[in-house]
């Protein structure tokens, strides 16, 4: 339930939180750049509105929605509802036992990084930046898609048991890769977008589900198996970004190939042909 | 009446963004689970104050945030003196990194894991101590991590190139690095940028490469934030092979 206290904890946490920032940006504002930004007031108003802002949020969300993420991602790594039909909760990663397990992580990786507001904030600006070039919804569901299938295939890899690096160090080379074959315009937003994911809503949630998954398995250890879907939720954007920004530019050369002028794709206006 | 209008386009957005959450929710909930809805008012309740604050969050930012971040790189930019910005860049990182809330929670929890394992001593004291470690560890990594992406704004040194060899250098840290700390290590990546540090970083990368000649926003105002990501993977890696 929302009790004033709960929420008063949350503001003042969130202010815990702007404190350092806030404290930088001013000590160096006046110790060395000793120059005042335009318009002081309406950067003021806009730093309150983000404080307030990101309080209701947050008090929102950790009030009465993660509670209840938190229980269902215990109630589905719980070895009563793991061990379905037998008495042992399977190690074995194509068990049907674990279906609703790959459906709720994609899910929660997917609903949670569209309603990430570091995620929104760097997508505004790179629409803002590229004029409408890159669109903030269609970066925004590619980064979705990237956490969503990153954080299916961890959940995976804690259930086979699958040394973590070995996914990870062959998604660096995906990365590597791709990054000779995407535009190069799109190269740095891309990596951007493996960090900008996790951060107030993801992490608490999905860092419960992998502890919670490698303690009901037997033979996994917390420590070395429990951790690591963060990590995963940070690969996969990049390679679902780039991937992205080459299918429209693909599609964008294939449409005027066709000289069909009734199909203008947005997504790749920067790329004009030369 | 036209405040009006943009403060409804503005929640209708949020509701956008928030959809899904419930969908996702109500559907596990209800039908997956079979369970009713403990507090439905509580719920409700909660996803308006949800959908109110993104709203606000996403209206800040645009009235102070953004300006804010792109003035000061302008300023650092025309003072031109180089040691202030990386000093400011470092402080940016350093400072907002280590009052983080998700890396204090990830912080706790694995030096309650750690303890457990038997890899530090299981009192209070140790695990305090090697979760403050942990958290000044990933502090540290962010504010170099900051220094040098601004580096690479000034200079144009080509990004694809400089994150490869941190790959390489994880990739070869992996294997002299002990088991326990991999998964750690790995997931410190993730959750170094707060929900305000992103933002800010943003858009003082952007600022920095519009006011330099020759920088493009899009090509070279992003990538602060993927050297944000990575330098905390190497930094644990060494911080748990010495500990």
């Amino acid at each position: 339930m929302l009790s004033l206290t709960d929420m008063l904890q949350v503001v003042a946490q969130t202010f815990r939180d702007v404190l350092p920032i806030a404290a930088i940006l001013i000590a160096f504002q006046v110790g060395v750049l000793r120059r005042q930004p335009a318009n002081p007031k309406q950067i003021l108003i806009g730093f309150a509105y983000v404080l307030v802002g990101l309080s209701l949020f947050l008090v929102g969300l950790e009030q009465a929605i993660f509670p209840l993420g938190k229980t269902m991602a215990a109630q589905l790594t719980a070895p009563s509802f793991l061990a379905t039909g037998s008495d042992e909760v399977s190690a074995v990663a194509g068990s049907g036992a674990y279906v609703w397990l790959y459906a709720f992580s994609f899910a929660v990786g997917f609903s949670t990084t569209m309603a990430e507001p570091s995620l929104i904030a760097v997508a505004l600006k790179a629409r803002e930046l590229t004029a409408g070039a890159i669109g903030d919804l269609g970066l925004r569901i590619a980064v979705a898609l990237g956490v969503a299938i990153g954080i299916t295939l961890g959940v995976y890899r804690i259930i086979a048991g699958i040394p973590l690096q070995y996914f990870i160090l062959t998604g660096y080379v995906v990365v590597i890769v791709q990054t000779f074959f995407a535009p190069k315009q799109i190269v740095p937003l891309a990596y951007d977008s493996g960090g900008v994911t996790t951060s107030t809503i993801t992490v608490p949630l999905v860092a419960g589900l992998g502890l919670g998954l490698a303690e009901s398995i037997p033979d996994r250890n917390p420590l070395i198996d429990g951790f690591g879907l963060i990590a995963f939720a940070s690969l996969f954007p990049m390679i679902t970004v780039m991937g992205y920004a080459q299918a429209s530019e693909w599609r964008a050369a294939h449409d005027r190939s066709n000289r069909s002028l009734e199909t203008t794709d947005l997504a790749s206006h920067q790329e004009d042909p030369p | 009446m036209s405040w009006l209008k943009a403060f409804v386009r503005l929640v209708s957005s949020s509701a956008r963004d928030l959809v899904f959450i419930v969908v996702v929710i109500a559907f596990f909930q209800l039908v997956v689970l079979r369970q009713p809805f403990p507090n439905l008012g509580g719920v409700l309740l909660g996803l308006l104050f949800s959908l109110l604050g993104l709203a606000l969050f996403v209206r800040g930012l645009d009235l102070g945030l953004f300006p804010l971040g792109e003035s000061m790189a302008e300023a650092f930019a025309l003072k031109g003196s180089l040691g202030w910005l990386l000093t400011f860049a470092f402080a940016l990182g350093f400072g907002t990194t280590a009052a983080e809330p998700a890396l204090i929670v990830i912080a706790q929890e694995a030096s309650n894991v750690a303890a457990q394992a038997g890899a530090i001593g299981d009192s209070d004291s140790s695990r305090t101590t090697y979760a403050l470690g942990l958290r000044f560890t990933v502090a540290l990594a962010v504010g170099v991590a900051i220094v040098v992406g601004v580096w690479r704004i000034l200079t144009g040194w080509p990004i694809h190139l400089m994150i490869a060899s941190g790959y390489m250098i994880i990739v070869v840290l992996t294997i002299f690095a002990p088991q326990e700390i991999i998964g750690i290590a790995y997931d410190a990546g993730g959750i170094t940028t707060s929900t305000i540090t992103v933002p800010l970083v943003t858009a003082l990368g952007v600022g920095l490469a519009s006011s330099i000649e020759g920088r493009n926003p899009v090509s070279d105002g992003f990538g602060l934030i993927a050297f944000a990501s990575l330098t905390p993977i190497i930094f644990v890696m060494v911080y748990g092979m010495l500990i």
